[in-house]
């Protein structure tokens, strides 16, 4: 029988590798797109969990809301992201640093 | 049985879109042709929200089953954002047009962005807050990224657009545990809940933190500040400008509702993390402003600072606090958007007067300007009668009140460091000759109202009670 907490704790470790993968990639800045999806995914699955054992619909409503504004987020982030390859002709994390102080 | 809403409540909202949809096939149709009625367009629609939020005050209550709210609180900040925005297209119009920015792209995005502040201010429901919070936050991203061709601006929309996210990501986490533990996304029946119940402390304490983590990034407290310099730095100036007033005021509403509104009885849990940030944000953003050259990025760092003394009254979970948090909130965004209107108002085609040398001289150049920048740096220094000065003083007060003195006294001492250089741009300013050769290209009508910016500041510092009482009314 899968429980409340195991629900949870799936969503924790998907939270958590999002997270790493945001701030221990150096590499390509589509990784980190991915990473807040998946970010918003581990949230997602929290509320249905939680909506499902408790009952209340509420927080499956939610989620339709942020997957919608995750295509848009998406949307805009791989807008952003074509602009910034126009300019400087590379995706490296490591290469965007022209903004310091 | 189904009941209709009270759509009245709304009804600035409504109008606001309506005005965006129109604006929308304007520019659509017109395209770059008519693109002085675009502007005139966006005011207008702002103007006539204004009347409607104007006009509906004082009528309060709970609306589309319980997700919305006007009340004291919403309708004060919707009167500012209003009036905020509209100042902003109007010291952005001349700086615009001489950058070929002036697309219909920008007013579109920044209507948006303010209906997004609007359903923000209004939200009493986890879903709309977090609804109006991303339609503010995806119309700036978009707004830093509209100079293509600019380097510096396209990857600070990236920085911005990627912490942003983040940022979400943290307060919608935050937002599903406490609504596992409350069962409601309610704000006043998150309230009651935690009021009836004893235990699950714990695992609401671990929402908290990510509920702290989220606004401390939308706000850019320390540790969660690094897009904010990159950010003010890297775009265009006018976009600085819109970013950097009013989402400040949406944000202080979202604080509000979550932590005030919905979490008030778990005070002791969230009190620790907004001194530890309110503490960090004024060390580091006074300190490390000290050592910019570059003006946007040293205001950028005077925020981080602001945003650690406006914490400080939240944090003392006082009436008097919130008011006093309140109105250095409101007094914040008058006083950036003059610096930054400055910045606009001297730059011209070609020419960017983000560097502190460009101010060198002015008051040889510009007596009049030059004396409006002194009271606005004097203003944010906190030097009395400015109107920054009693902001400060208020929310001081409401830390000494609840006997966090420490918080107080790191207060002080980092306003005196503070000063320093918002001394040096008056210094610069008043004592060094002139470098660069130049005159005003500004509109008239932007010369006025920046001057009356800066005298409203002067005036809010001389008769503060007014606004103070209206703040202290709204939390009584």
């Amino acid at each position: 029988m899968i429980v409340l907490s195991d629900y949870l704790i799936l969503a924790a470790l998907l939270f958590s590798l999002s997270l790493a993968g945001i701030f221990l990639n150096r590499k390509n800045i589509i990784i980190l797109l991915m990473c807040i999806e998946l970010m918003l995914l581990a949230v997602n699955l929290n509320f249905i969990a939680f909506s499902h054992f408790s009952g209340d619909p509420g927080g499956q409503v939610f989620v339709f809301f942020i997957l919608t504004v995750a295509a848009a987020e998406a949307a805009i982030g791989l807008a952003i992201l074509v602009v910034l390859f126009r300019n400087l002709s590379t995706i490296n994390v490591a290469d965007i640093k022209s903004l310091k102080g | 049985m189904f009941q209709v809403p009270n759509m009245l409540f709304a009804l600035p909202e409504m109008v606001l879109l309506t005005m965006a949809c129109v604006i929308l096939l304007v520019v659509a149709f017109t395209g770059a042709r008519k693109i002085e009625w675009v502007y005139g367009l966006s005011q207008l629609s702002l103007a006539l929200t204004l009347l409607v939020v104007l006009w509906s005050l004082g009528d309060w209550g709970l609306t589309f089953s319980d997700t919305y709210i006007k009340d004291a609180l919403s309708d004060l900040l919707k009167v500012f954002i209003c009036v905020v925005n509209m100042l902003v297209l109007l010291y952005s119009v001349n700086y615009l047009k001489a950058r070929q920015l002036m697309q219909g792209e920008f007013f579109v995005l920044a209507v948006f962005s303010t209906l997004g502040m609007l359903i923000m201010v209004s939200a009493y429901h986890m879903l709309t807050l977090y609804l109006g919070l991303e339609l503010m936050s995806l119309c700036l991203y978009a707004m830093v990224a509209m100079q293509r061709d600019s380097a510096v601006a396209t990857e600070a929309a990236m920085k911005y657009f990627i912490l942003g996210s983040i940022a979400s990501g943290m307060l919608l986490y935050g937002m599903s545990i406490i609504y596992g533990v409350t069962g409601s996304l309610a704000i006043n029946e998150i309230a009651l809940a935690i009021a009836n119940t004893d235990g699950n402390e714990t695992i609401l304490s671990f929402g908290i933190v990510f509920l702290v983590i989220g606004i401390g990034f939308k706000f850019g407290a320390v540790p969660f500040h690094m897009w904010l310099p990159d950010v003010y730095h890297g775009a265009p100036t006018a976009m600085t400008l819109f970013i950097a007033a009013a989402p400040k005021i949406a944000a202080f509403a979202m604080i509000i509702r979550l932590l005030a509104e919905g979490l008030i009885d778990l005070q002791n849990h969230w009190q620790d993390m907004l001194v530890m940030l309110a503490v960090l944000s004024m060390i580091l953003g006074n300190v490390v402003a000290i050592a910019q050259s570059n003006l946007k990025r040293m205001l950028a760092y005077s925020t981080i600072s602001h945003v650690g003394f406006l914490l400080m009254g939240v944090l003392s979970g006082t009436e008097e606090g919130f008011a006093a948090s309140l109105f250095y909130t409101l007094i914040y965004a008058l006083m950036t958007l003059g610096a930054f209107g400055m910045i606009l108002l001297l730059s011209r085609q070609g020419f960017e007067a983000e560097n502190i040398d460009d101010f060198k001289g002015l008051s040889e150049r510009e007596p009049w300007f030059a004396l409006m920048m002194m009271i606005l740096m004097f203003s944010m220094a906190g030097i009395p009668p400015l109107a920054g000065f009693y902001a400060k003083l208020s929310v001081i007060k409401a830390v000494i009140d609840v006997d966090l003195l420490m918080v107080a006294l790191v207060a002080v001492v980092t306003s005196v460091i503070g000063a320093y250089y918002y001394l040096r741009i008056i210094k610069v300013m008043y004592f060094d000759k002139p470098v660069v050769e130049h005159k005003l290209e500004a509109s008239s009508s932007m010369q006025i109202m920046l001057s009356a910016n800066a005298l409203m500041v002067l005036g809010l510092g001389i008769v503060p009670g007014i606004l103070m009482k209206l703040c202290t009314i709204v939390f009584a």
